[in-house]
């Protein structure tokens, strides 16, 4: 599913140069759900970026679902972005004057999907997340729970080979941040190839695998018994 | 371009950011407002001029002789110096490529009367040339032609308020005119933009009032066009040519202003066309000037919107929206703005012009107006405007990364 070798990366700072990834190594397979942890200047995020092709590597090799990953043209990467990919955010993102049902049917829109089918496809992705009676409020009429939902749906709507999610739970409390992993897991076991940047040990064990990052290495890369978030909601 | 879904993100963007889009709105619509007020003056002062000219073909040259002021080769001053025809026909010879038409007039007053109704007017003899000098238009019947002078005919073409007022029953057409007590008939009726004066002359063929009044071949004035293929300065050179030439075939002093006067119209019309054109030149310079800082402002204030976007423009990007689909949109927003307001200042300027319009006649404007072919001009150009001011924004808003955009500060 994906496939990274030699992977690094750094950042100009000033005259010298800030080396955040030094040779990352990792692969995952279709289904699995991924943790990736790290305090902050690990890399982790930078490592999800490359991923998520918002940023470029400058060495090594990566492989998305057999296609190389390499001197994408902006045009190439959003349409591999669009077709790959499902981004969750910390801070959810949402484009604040559209709508819930709206800010979902974005992705489609940029599938180049008619109006009709889109808004059908969006309400069918928003009542999975249980939002569908939200589907007109504005992002700044949702709490924060439900923000992160529509956000999801956003992310499921183009259907997408990888999840990639960056501190999903970071702006929430405990228990809306549970309910998000148990929504989050319900996706896993769907089939969906999900992976989290975390830097909370709970959330990370409730994936089933942890990839441990330290100064740009992989410390640790080790499967979990999955904590399901389930029985804290 | 034509994308239904295109327009609803942007009028959704607009709309949503309505403050914005106004403050950005205003100084393109005030820029052509300024311009379109601006050009309606100018456009009302050419109006004026082109009026005054109205009455006669604006390449007509005019020739009229006094008596000398100046004593000149054994001639005494205080001659009387009186054309004929045969100083027309020498004009004709001599200068035969430079001149378009040429006419001589011969002026009477006459008492007219049809039936019981009688007035006095001012007759001119002509020849058929006139209609062309005078752009004299033909309402009804013909004006006069060569053969009427051939044959001395007893003819007469008078002008629309002539019928009026003497023809109250009936049409003039046709019908015999008595004028000083002799019967001339009547072949055709004129129309003339130069006011009713003109509209209340009554031509007929010189060699006719010739052998009538006087029975001499005397003429009062020769009028003439020059050729319109020669630019100002040749029309100008060639009725100085013709001046010397006249006053040296009259024994008159060069210097003698009064004996023989030729008055060419290019001389008017070549100072009325440069201030026209100067005017012309003032008015583009200065509604230039403020539709480029409109195009600055609305420019200004879309770098301002990108920076503000920036994090929607990443979220798009993360979405998969392509650096084109984000020019499109930033473009097409910053086209509308400019095409929308530019219009409102459009409309505004030609409410004002039509309003304030008549209150500006005492200043020699008259009938301020923009055309159709400005209106048409002025889209193209706020279409353009839009596209210029909205392109540096849009172009930095496609190379917005989104990983920088995303970034939670």
């Amino acid at each position: 599913m994906l496939n990274i070798k030699k992977l690094h990366k750094s950042y100009p700072i000033g005259d010298s140069s800030l080396h955040v990834l030094k040779g990352i190594d990792l692969s995952v397979e279709e289904g699995e759900m991924v943790a990736i942890m790290g305090s902050s200047g690990s890399g982790k995020s930078t490592l999800l970026n490359i991923i998520g092709m918002l940023d470029e590597a400058d060495e090594g090799e990566y492989i998305l679902d057999g296609v190389p990953i390499k001197n994408l043209t902006e045009k190439k990467a959003a349409i591999y972005r669009n077709k790959f990919l499902g981004f969750i955010f910390q801070s959810f993102n949402l484009i604040n004057y559209k709508n819930a049902l709206d800010n979902v049917a974005l992705p489609l829109y940029y599938q180049g999907m008619k109006r009709q089918e889109r808004q059908e496809l969006a309400l069918f992705h928003l009542e999975k997340v249980g939002l569908k009676p939200w589907a007109d409020h504005l992002p700044n009429e949702l709490s924060g729970g439900q923000k992160q939902r529509v956000a999801i749906a956003r992310a499921l709507a183009a259907d997408p080979k990888l999840l990639l999610a960056d501190e999903p739970t970071g702006a929430l409390d405990t228990k809306t941040s549970y309910e998000i992993m148990d929504f989050i897991q319900h996706l896993n076991d769907e089939g969906k190839t999900i992976l989290i940047v975390t830097h909370e040990d709970d959330i990370a064990h409730m994936c089933k695998r942890i990839v441990r990052l330290k100064d740009g290495v992989i410390m640790e890369d080790v499967k979990v018994e999955q904590v399901r978030a389930s029985q804290y909601v | 371009m034509f994308d239904r879904d295109l327009w609803r993100e942007i009028f959704q963007s607009i709309n949503m950011n309505r403050t914005r889009s106004v403050l950005s709105g205003f100084t393109v619509a005030f820029a052509i407002l300024l311009f379109t007020i601006l050009f309606g003056i100018a456009n009302g002062l050419n109006n004026t001029f082109a009026e005054a000219f109205a009455d006669d073909a604006n390449n007509s040259i005019f020739i009229q002789s006094g008596t000398t002021t100046k004593a000149n080769k054994g001639f005494q001053a205080g001659r009387q110096i009186q054309f004929k025809n045969k100083d027309l026909d020498y004009i004709k010879e001599e200068y035969g490529d430079k001149v378009q038409y040429i006419t001589s007039r011969i002026y009477l007053n006459v008492n007219a009367s049809f039936r019981n109704e009688k007035d006095s007017y001012s007759v001119r003899a002509v020849h058929p040339d006139h209609q062309y000098l005078e752009n004299t238009k033909i309402k009804e019947g013909r004006y006069i032609n060569q053969l009427d002078v051939d044959n001395k005919s007893k003819i007469i073409v008078i002008g629309r308020l002539v019928e009026q007022d003497l023809f109250l029953k009936t049409t003039a057409l046709g019908k015999y005119l008595s004028l000083n007590g002799l019967q001339y008939k009547i072949v055709g009726i004129f129309e003339d933009d130069g006011g009713d004066d003109e509209e209340r002359l009554i031509y007929m063929p010189f060699s006719t009032a010739q052998r009538v009044y006087g029975n001499n071949d005397y003429i009062d004035q020769i009028n003439l066009t020059y050729n319109p293929e020669m630019d100002y300065d040749k029309a100008i050179s060639f009725s100085n040519a013709l001046t010397r030439d006249l006053k040296d075939r009259f024994d008159v002093a060069l210097n003698d202003q009064r004996a023989i006067r030729v008055r060419n119209l290019a001389n008017e019309s070549k100072s009325v066309n440069q201030m026209t054109f100067g005017l012309g030149v003032i008015i583009i310079v200065i509604g230039f000037g403020t539709l480029i800082a409109g195009i600055v402002g609305v420019s200004n204030i879309m770098i301002f919107i990108v920076k503000e976007r920036t994090k929607e423009i990443g979220i798009r990007k993360a979405l998969g929206a392509s650096p084109n689909s984000i020019i499109s949109i930033i473009l097409m927003e910053s086209i509308l703005i400019t095409a929308i307001a530019g219009y409102i200042g459009l409309l505004i300027g030609m409410g004002v012009l039509e309003f304030v319009g008549p209150s500006l006649e005492t200043y020699f404007i008259k009938d301020p107006s923009v055309s159709t072919t400005l209106v048409v001009g002025a889209t193209i150009t706020l279409i353009i405007a839009g596209g210029i001011a909205g392109y540096l924004p849009a172009k930095k808003a496609s190379q917005i990364k989104p990983i920088v955009a995303l970034r939670d500060d």
